[in-house]
This record gives C-alpha cells, sequence and structure tokens, in this order.
C-alpha cells in the first residue's frame, strides 16, 4: 500500500475521480503509516475512525457535484486548529484535554472540500519556536539523518509535526500556521513545500491565536501544485474573522502556467548575511541562475531594514501573545491549579501550564506594553515595522516576486541551540521580514547542504498576488528537481 | 535595558504567572539578553513614522447589530475546570 501514500494530492484526486482508487483505499493506507511514524511523535492525536468514516463519505460523493476539490484526501490538521470533538491543545499542558464545540473555518473548509482528517499534528507550544523542542507532549523527530549518523534532528517549527508528517509519507498534505516563518522554515528543513499566504486571505477564526496581526494558515505539502490545490480550498472571506479579505479566491492550480518569461525577479542584497554557510549562497545562485534560464529576469534590489525586522518581531509578536495568552485562566478552560485566592489560582494555573518558552514571551510582551516603556519598545516596533512594509512596496515598483534561502542553516540536532534563545530565533531571520509586511511567500525544497540535508529557496510576492508566487515557485520546483528522500518513511 | 530580579517579579505578577525564586536570576538574565538586543532598534530615526495598525488596508466591515448566533451555554460550559447549575466555578473571591 505504499505506493498509496506516494501520490501527490494532484495524482491522488485525479485516481479517485477515475475510480482507479477509493477515498477508504488510500485512508486505509495513511492510517498505516500514520502508526508507523509514531516513532517521530508527530501526532498528538490520531483519528482513525473519523479518518474511514469521511473515506467512506467521500466516496459516496464521488461523481456528484457534492464532490470538493480534495474529495477524499488525507491531511494532518496543526493542532493550533479547533477541531469539533477532537482535543486541541496548542502544544500546551495548559490546554490539555480541551475539545472544542466548534471548528476553525479553514479546517471547516477542507472537510467541505471533502478532505479526511487523519489526526492533530504536534507543534512548538503555542507555535513559539523554531524546532518543535517546546512543544508540552515532546518534540518531533525529522524523518531525515545526515548521512552517516543517527542523532535525530529536529523537523523545524513550529509546524514540526506537520512537516514531518508530510515528508514522511503519511499525510498526503498538513495545514501549518504561520507567524514568523512556522511553515516555511519547518518545510524547508524536511524538504517539502510550505506556503504562507496573505495576511488576510485565510480565515483566523477557530485558531489559538498567538500573534493577531501576524498568523495566517497555509499548506504543507511535497509538491507546489498540491499547495495551490490545497489552497484554494483553504482561502476564502469569512464573516466571523474582520480580518480576513473580501476578495474572490483565484482557481490557483490554473496559476501554474510554468512561464516565467520576462518576469522580474528582485534579489535583496541584505539576505547575503556574514557568516551564511557557503552552501546556502550557493543554492540561492542556482536558483537565480534556474529563473533566469527560465527566462525571468533578476534585478538588484534593497530592502534596508532587513536586519531589524527580528528585533521588531520580538516586540509585536510577544506583545499580541501576552494579551491574547491572557485569557488562560484556569476559570472557562483547560488546567486549574488551586489557590488561595482568585489571583493565585490564576498564577498558580499559568505557572503550571505554560513551558519555559512561552513564559519567556510572555513576560517580554508583559514588559514592553507596560507603562513608560509602551512607547519606547511597542510604538517604536511599530514605527519599524512601517518601514520593513514600505521597503518591500518599493522594491515592487521595480519587481514582481523576490527570491532569498529560507532559512541560514540545515536542520539542527535535537537539542541544539537550546541555551541561547536569540541563536534560536535566528532561524527565522529570512522568513520575518515577509511575515512583518503581511506577504505571501512560499519555500520550495531545492537541494541539499553539505550535511546531507535539505534547503529551501524562499519566494515573497505582492499582497494577494498568491499565483505569481506559485507561477515561479512550480518553475523552481521543476529546475531544482528535489527528489532526495528522507531515512524514515512511512 | 537591564533587567534585574525585581523587575521580573514585577512583569510576572502583572502576567499572573508563578515563577519559582530559582526561577528569577536565570531569567532576568535571560530578559536583559533579549532586551539587550532588541535595543538595536534605537539606531533607527523613526521620526514622523507612523505606528503600523494593519498590515493590509481593509475598512473596518460593518454589519447590522442583529444577535447571528447564541443559545449555546451547554457548549459554552463544557471544557471548563468546574462548573455548577449552568455556571463557571472559581474560588470564593468576596468574603
Amino acid at each position: 500500500m505504499t505506493e498509496f501514500t506516494k501520490l501527490t494530492i494532484a495524482g491522488a484526486r485525479d485516481a479517485i475521480a477515475k475510480g482507479e482508487l477509493t477515498a477508504a483505499e488510500l485512508t486505509e493506507a495513511h492510517i498505516a503509516a500514520v502508526e508507523k511514524v509514531r516513532p517521530l511523535n508527530a501526532f498528538l492525536v490520531e483519528t482513525p475512525e473519523k479518518a474511514l468514516k469521511m473515506a467512506r463519505a467521500a466516496d459516496a460523493r464521488r461523481g456528484t457535484t457534492d464532490a470538493g476539490v480534495l474529495n477524499g484526501i488525507p491531511l494532518a490538521i496543526k493542532d493550533l486548529f479547533c477541531t469539533r470533538g477532537v482535543q486541541t491543545t496548542a502544544g500546551s499542558r495548559i490546554l490539555e484535554g480541551f475539545t472544542p464545540t466548534y471548528e476553525a473555518t479553514v479546517s471547516a473548509n477542507l472537510w467541505r472540500a471533502g478532505a479526511v482528517m487523519l489526526g492533530k499534528a504536534n507543534m512548538d507550544e503555542f507555535a513559539m519556536g523554531s524546532s518543535n523542542m517546546t512543544s508540552a507532549f515532546g518534540p518531533v523527530e525529522s524523518p531525515w539523518r545526515r548521512p552517516g549518523d543517527n542523532r535525530a534532528l529536529v523537523p523545524g517549527g513550529s509546524s514540526g509535526g506537520s512537516a514531518a508528517a508530510v515528508a514522511a509519507r503519511c499525510a498526503l498534505g498538513a495545514t501549518g500556521t504561520d507567524t514568523g516563518g512556522s511553515i516555511r522554515q519547518p518545510a524547508a528543513f524536511v524538504g517539502i513545500v510550505g506556503f504562507k499566504p496573505t495576511y488576510g486571505r485565510c480565515s483566523r477564526w477557530g485558531l489559538v491565536a498567538f500573534a493577531s496581526s501576524l498568523d495566517q494558515a497555509g499548506p504543507m505539502t511535497r509538491t507546489v501544485r498540491d499547495a495551490a490545490i490545497m489552497l484554494r480550498a483553504m482561502a476564502g472571506h469569512d464573516p466571523k474573522d474582520s480580518t480576513s479579505v473580501d476578495r474572490p479566491v483565484p482557481n490557483y492550480e490554473a496559476a501554474l502556467t510554468g512561464d516565467v518569461r520576462g518576469l522580474k525577479v528582485g534579489i535583496p542584497k541584505e539576505y547575503r548575511m556574514d557568516g551564511m554557510p557557503e552552501e546556502i549562497e550557493t543554492l540561492w545562485r542556482r536558483g537565480i541562475d534556474w529563473l533566469k534560464a527560465a527566462g525571468a529576469e533578476t534585478v538588484d534590489i534593497s530592502l534596508p531594514h532587513t536586519k531589524y525586522a527580528l528585533p521588531t518581531y520580538y516586540i509585536v509578536a510577544p506583545a499580541e501573545a501576552s494579551s491574547n495568552l491572557a485569557r488562560y485562566d484556569g476559570v472557562r478552560y483547560g488546567l486549574r491549579e488551586p489557590g488561595e485566592s482568585l489571583d493565585e489560582m490564576y498564577e498558580a494555573t499559568r505557572g503550571a501550564g505554560f513551558g519555559a518558552e512561552v513564559k519567556r514571551r510572555v513576560l517580554i510582551g508583559t514588559y514592553v506594553l507596560s507603562a513608560g516603556y509602551y512607547d519606547a519598545y511597542y510604538n517604536k516596533a511599530r514605527r519599524v515595522r512601517t518601514l520593513i512594509l514600505n521597503d518591500f512596496r518599493q522594491a515592487y515598483e521595480k519587481v514582481d516576486v523576490i527570491l532569498t534561502p529560507t532559512a541560514p542553516s540545515e536542520a539542527f540536532a535535537v537539542g541544539e541551540k537550546m541555551d541561547d534563545p536569540i541563536a534560536m530565533y535566528l532561524n527565522d531571520v529570512f522568513t520575518v521580514p515577509s511575515s512583518l509586511a503581511g506577504l505571501p511567500a512560499v519555500s520550495v525544497p531545492a537541494g541539499l547542504g553539505a550535511e546531507g540535508l535539505p534547503l529551501g529557496l524562499q519566494l515573497i510576492g505582492r499582497a494577494f498576488d498568491e499565483e505569481t508566487v506559485l507561477r515561479v515557485a512550480d518553475v523552481l520546483e521543476q529546475a531544482a528537481g528535489f527528489d532526495a528522500e528522507p531515512a524514515f518513511l512511512a | 535595558m537591564s533587567v534585574d530580579r525585581d523587575t521580573v517579579a514585577k512583569i510576572a505578577k502583572l502576567a499572573r504567572i508563578r515563577i519559582e525564586a530559582e526561577q528569577m536570576e536565570p531569567l532576568a538574565a535571560e530578559l536583559s539578553n533579549i532586551l539587550g538586543w532588541i535595543e538595536q532598534l534605537n539606531e533607527l530615526d523613526t521620526e514622523g513614522v507612523a505606528p503600523m495598525t494593519s498590515v493590509v488596508e481593509v475598512e473596518a466591515p460593518l454589519r447590522a447589530d442583529e444577535v447571528t448566533d447564541g443559545d449555546r451555554r451547554d457548549d459554552v460550559l463544557a471544557n471548563a475546570p468546574e462548573a455548577a447549575e449552568g455556571f463557571f466555578l472559581v474560588p470564593k473571591v468576596v468574603e
């Protein structure tokens, strides 16, 4: 049955539509694959019975007008999405046992399109991390190993369980969420495609909130075409999220024309950083050559405030998190630790329920929002964020899309980079600027690094121009021809 | 900006997070380190730059002031650590 788990979403969709494969067969193969990859700890909850029921319903819909664009496609759902009747923890002890009585809009959109839920994917606690080491339920291991070295590697984060599941071939695709790189960095680390849409393209309703001005859901898949198919089902206006944008959702798959002739691709000089490994630089240059060979034109550009993006992010995101996470008080849901007074109950509950990184960020957020520091930190960061957005706006007067590396290194080993929070934060140096500017961006697997692990190239587009990003990503994917497989396959 | 133990205690109180005594010093060092790194933003002149309120320019949507949802008491209480008679239960707050 492994041949079923090696299909793409596009391939499985076509096979199901033609009646060559049933959704039930496809789902059974994936349920077995999910069991096989248990050593990776990629899933917090497996939902095999629900999956089979959904698959049978998909088979019953086949050939009718009710069959959506993902009819019968088995997916993993990041545990940040509230799923009705299925535990949703956001990787945190404080939400252990929380079983939503409602469904997130994005996952509801996927089920309406016919998709099948395999289970809930592990993640960094409240999406705060770049390694999946901060999950309260144990780290996720990447299915990759360095050749000749059996040490466990991180899958990146925060959507680490989603990334590992798709790379290990136990889900055809997965949902991720990206606040500063949480879809793109793990996608790069495990050699898959990770797409963060424009802020506002997908509803945030029913997502456990981290930083509301940045959080955005997106697809994680093995091909660009699959990302286009999945994004179409996920996206759309939602009256329940006032920041979701009321614009028609294009058929993104139709954007994959393979033609990038005459397109202007910006190469920002600020992304060439001191101490960047040679292999990243080499890969970037290769990406430039591939796009030129396909008829695109590259243009040197400058995004002068790039180096200030990370410190800006580490004010804005913790500030919003400290406010969003105030709701975990031990009263309405989740963990409650007893205390003599109401305040003591709050403090005991939050002290016991939050992990170290979450506490660190809530404390920083509280500090930068506190009286006397609000202007110096929070408002300062919001002003710099405007400058970062203006950098991109000016660049897009000259170019159509921007090409950069996704992450500054290959995947690291489980336990590495844990002593210095700032060293961990630097993982997101190339992904945070476009997050702050709300722009659509994708990571495409483009080659292997010096240690034999996947590297990704990132494309960043104009707001709501997902189609150009996907079109160029498709061309990049074809040119790169990335076909390396991880050591551990379902 | 260097954060000391007392400042950590003060922020922790504001954030309603219990921090064990032995964690205070290490946290003070970590937070000082992060805030010191963040302060590179002071190199930038942001005089006259508007603080960003929304990354996507959209007008705040208006809707009719009508009840579209509700009557879900049991759903709302379903995940409560303690509930009774249709209410959340909390420790006594008034003597």
